[in-house]
């Protein structure tokens, strides 16, 4: 079926059969690769986009269930080139090792800062809680968060 | 003989620098490109068609319906694997496809190509397999039994199914422990930890150029190279690796992508289209390798006032149906079963047993965790036994410089044990705390908090069980515009190793970091430099790295030399001075440039090899190692005495792996290795039964969340200098989750007051502790 929603900030319109995971269509039909599929059941938060400025599991969530919706994903989170200033704090405090949940626990951070722009730390803790990381244990990225919160509006 | 280099005369500039990492803004981006982010024209999709039995005979195969699904491009079974049927790694017993033969539940019998992921499922369920069970066995010490089934290949094993047993016999252990005033005993009991890369397994595999090349997750390109080869028939020349962004590896991906990557290579070539193989993470979990489960006994000895004087050891390992790495798995364990401990009498033996289950293998830290949580245990129960303090205790007995370890290795330089256990002391302000924590428990009902401390010492590089490994290429390209390139053969897995070489690059050359580019790692750019594993890379890696670095500087000098008429220049701002008028100067670009119209020869080759070591296998002695590295760590949990729930509270890491290239990169090592060490003691779990691992998701396998961690962290080197390592370093990369565990179990049993002896300290094993504690 035909679904049309803005992606990035642009529209788009693509047939997508129903069944079809909005990781699929991101990865696959749209070469969005950034996203990641780490588990495919919704257990590890790689795959977390921002939907409607929520935090989303593109693996558990149908393509069709983004109609008319605003889909974000790590690609258009720096899209004029310029990175977010979540993004530089990743890179500054070495919240970043293998990689691979980076753009999941950047989107997931992202949508925090949308609800709550000056989280404490046990909040940010909470909040990424869903998002697993095997290689830093946490405490470089909860940081980077807590940086960029700072910068964003410092108090 | 390995070359001993000194460090460059200049200043450090680089090195030392919490220099951000150069890969890290692709992957804040979402550019970086992992396995599965890659596609080649014309690509299918392979599946592995695999055993449900533990042990049994294939009476017959039947893939007719498999063949015959309308997007099957192709199946292979044993007779089209064009090169040998065999995943060579340390011994050859491992078939690609099973042979007639089934040892392991998930074990690979056929393989297809399909042209989509969801049609390559759909006709992987279509195989016909007809089973003859065999009797099967699952327990490492029932398999050592008279009569139990046959698993281990014979040609592959010392005897029935042990795979090995190694021994250390040093001084008389009886007569130590007739010396000791105090002996304590126990067992000790851990089960699989699973490495859960976020990445999971993938390769591709292209035929091209009438060979084959490989693109995957992976840590050892040149273990890949040699498996895909074998398999293919082909020479060495023809297959080339060439490493994606990885997704962490900790072990997993050292043995477990040359399966797969040769899978992908037959199945590539008899399609004559690439192929990807990429592992749902179930698939992942239940047929992949793992941190060998183990039971661990200990007796061990003191003098009234603390000093060791023997201690014994017997451990088994469950390795699974075939050898893979559980032998240089179990030397590991055998030469870090005493601890970083000076003691006279020692006696271990280690057994690595062969059952019908799922080949476990590499796994950060390589077999020493499983008999470290049992070493530090003793040293409590030691120090309760004595009423010493566990800090003192450890201080008393650690290794220093001069000591002999226990395969009678001494210890020449490097030896940062004391300073650490000293540092870690005062950083945990280690009396106050215990006043602080008695005062809590005293007023709190149902929480109880507790302190444990542990010290590991961990042997750097191969060892002396493979010492040909232990070496590593490189090549410096000085482009014509003065940026350079690096390339190495060891890879990028997220521990940090890109940056740090490059680091060291920067150093050597006297160039600024952001001049210096890391190439995708590529089996035809390097000579084999061995794996990247044991920590070694930043140590044998960086050597090489610097060897490059310094013929290369050699030539920019003489240049620049040459571009001013002075005849000494020195760097400074990326640009290289005139000794003696430093007002006159020519930066890199400049020199590069210079170099090209003057048809210099701008790249120059590393090479580095570690120093020696030698081992009697009869004795168990020998220079295991060229140099250890050593920790200590202390940690405090809070037990809920109604839930029996653990939370670890606080934390403090000291480390000596000598100099420290990169504080920010090493401090997120030592943070991420406690993490998975926290894990490892507190809710990793992965039941099997009957050979089959029952869960295999992450649903029900859980590792360390962000509120499963530390509310503080205290992270601090001390850097003891090693001269065989670039500007003094050594390794670091396993030591962190080895030391972390066992500071948490130790904490564990303070709170609880009674000894935890198994892993991991699960709410209902936390509660049974309280239970009998009580």
């Amino acid at each position: 079926m035909r679904i049309q929603f803005r992606l990035n900030g642009r529209p788009v319109a693509v047939d997508v059969p129903p069944g079809r995971r909005l990781l699929d269509l991101l990865r696959e039909d749209l070469g969005l690769i950034g996203t990641k599929e780490g588990c495919g059941e919704g257990e590890c938060g790689a795959c977390t986009v921002v939907v409607d400025g929520k935090p989303r599991l593109a693996c558990l969530t149908a393509a069709v269930q983004v109609e008319g919706k605003d889909v974000l994903t790590i690609e258009g989170l720096s899209e004029a080139g310029q990175l977010d200033p979540l993004q530089e704090a990743f890179i500054e405090t070495a919240g970043v090792q293998c990689g691979f949940c980076t753009p999941g626990l950047v989107m997931a951070a992202y949508a925090l800062l949308r609800e709550n722009p000056r989280p404490t730390r046990d909040e940010v803790r909470a909040y990424l809680s869903g998002n697993l990381c095997r290689c830093t244990g946490y405490a470089q990225v909860v940081e980077a968060v807590l940086r960029a919160a700072e910068k964003a509006c410092p108090r | 003989m390995a070359r001993v280099k000194a460090p460059v005369e200049e200043a450090e500039q680089v090195v030392g620098k919490a220099a951000p990492r150069l890969d890290a803004e692709a992957k804040v981006r979402g550019q970086a490109r992992y396995a599965d982010d890659l596609s080649f024209p014309g690509m299918l999709y392979g599946k592995a068609i695999r055993s449900d039995r533990p042990h049994a005979r294939i009476l017959r195969l039947d893939l007719s319906q498999v063949a015959a699904h309308p997007k099957v491009a192709c199946v292979v079974t044993p007779k089209d694997i064009p090169g040998e049927n065999v995943v060579p790694i340390i011994y050859r017993d491992m078939p690609l496809l099973a042979n007639g033969v089934v040892r392991y539940v998930g074990e690979p019998i056929a393989l297809l190509a399909a042209e989509t992921r969801e049609a390559a499922v759909e006709a992987a369920a279509l195989a016909q397999v007809a089973y003859e069970d065999l009797p099967a066995v699952f327990d490492p010490l029932e398999a050592t039994r008279p009569g139990a089934p046959q698993v281990a290949v014979p040609a592959a094993a010392e005897g029935g199914n042990v795979f090995n047993h190694m021994v250390i016999r040093k001084g008389d252990v009886e007569r130590g422990f007739a010396e000791a005033d105090v002996v304590v005993a126990g067992e000790y009991r851990v089960g699989y930890q699973e490495h859960a890369y976020l990445e999971p397994q993938g390769v591709i595999a292209v035929p091209e150029d009438s060979g084959i090349t490989v693109y995957g997750t992976l840590q050892c390109p040149f273990y890949v190279q040699n498996a895909v080869a074998a398999v293919m028939g082909f020479p060495l020349a023809k297959v080339r690796i060439v490493q994606t962004a990885t997704g962490g590896g900790f072990g997993g991906k050292e043995d477990v992508p040359s399966h797969l990557a040769a899978m992908a290579a037959v199945l590539a070539w008899k399609a004559g289209r690439p192929v990807k193989l990429v592992l749902p993470r179930d698939e992942d979990i239940a047929t992949t390798s793992k941190r060998h489960p183990g039971l661990v006994r200990y007796r061990t000895g003191a003098k009234r006032d603390g000093t060791l004087t023997a201690v014994e050891v017997e451990f088994y390992y469950n390795a699974g149906a075939y050898q893979t790495l559980s032998s240089a798995v179990l030397w590991r364990g055998l030469i870090h079963a005493a601890g970083p401990y000076r003691i006279p009498h020692v006696k271990v033996d280690g057994y690595s047993v062969a059952t019908n289950t799922v080949p476990c293998g590499a796994f950060r830290g390589f077999g020493s965790p499983q008999v470290i949580f049992a070493h530090e245990s003793q040293m409590d129960e030691l120090a309760r036994e004595l009423g010493m303090d566990p800090l003192v205790l450890r201080h008393k007995n650690a290794l220093r410089v001069g000591d002999e370890t226990a395969t009678g290795q001494r210890l020449t330089e490097s030896v940062g044990l004391p300073e650490a256990i000293g540092r870690a002391r005062e950083l945990s302000h280690w009396d106050e705390l215990q006043d602080e924590v008695a005062a809590f428990n005293a007023q709190e009902r149902f929480r109880r908090r507790g302190l444990g401390a542990s010290t590991v010492m961990y042997g750097v590089g191969m060892g002396a069980k493979a010492p040909l490994l232990d070496k590593a290429g490189a090549y410096l390209k000085l482009e014509a515009d003065g940026s350079v390139t690096l390339a190495v053969g060891t890879t990028e897995m997220g521990q940090g190793a890109q940056t740090v070489l490059a680091q060291i690059a920067a150093e050597g050359l006297g160039v600024p970091l952001a001049s210096v580019q890391v190439a995708p790692v590529d089996t035809s750019r390097v000579p084999d430099s061995g794996p990247t594993v044991a920590s070694r890379t930043t140590t044998v890696q960086g050597m090489a790295v610097l060897d490059a670095a310094e013929k290369l500087r050699a030539r920019i000098v003489g240049a620049a030399m040459e571009m001013l008429g002075c005849p000494k220049v020195v760097p400074g701002d990326g640009r290289f001075h005139d000794a003696r008028d430093p007002t006159r100067s020519v930066s890199l670009a400049e020199i590069a440039r210079w170099m090209w119209a003057h048809n210099w020869d701008m790249a120059a080759s590393g090479w580095a090899e570690a120093r020696p070591v030698d081992w009697d296998a009869k004795t168990g002695l020998g220079n295991a190692y060229f140099v250890y590295a050593y920790a200590c760590h202390i940690a405090e949990v809070e037990v809920d005495l109604l839930t029996g729930e653990t939370r670890v509270t606080r934390f403090w890491a000291v480390h000596d792996s000598g100099k420290i290239v990169n504080p920010e990169t090493a401090r997120g090592q030592v943070i991420g290795g406690i993490a998975q060490g926290i894990g490892y003691a507190l809710m990793e779990e992965l039941p099997a039964e009957g050979g089959r691992i029952l869960y295999p998701t992450f649903t029900a396998y859980h590792i360390p969340t962000a509120m499963d961690m530390p509310d503080e962290f205290v992270v601090e080197f001390v850097e003891a200098s090693y001269s065989g390592g670039p500007f003094g370093a050594k390794g670091l990369g396993e030591v962190p989750l080895m030391a972390s565990h066992a500071a948490v179990a130790n904490a564990i049993s303070a709170a609880t007051g009674t000894r935890l002896r198994a892993y991991p300290a699960t709410p209902e094993r936390v509660l049974d502790l309280i239970g009998r504690g009580a």
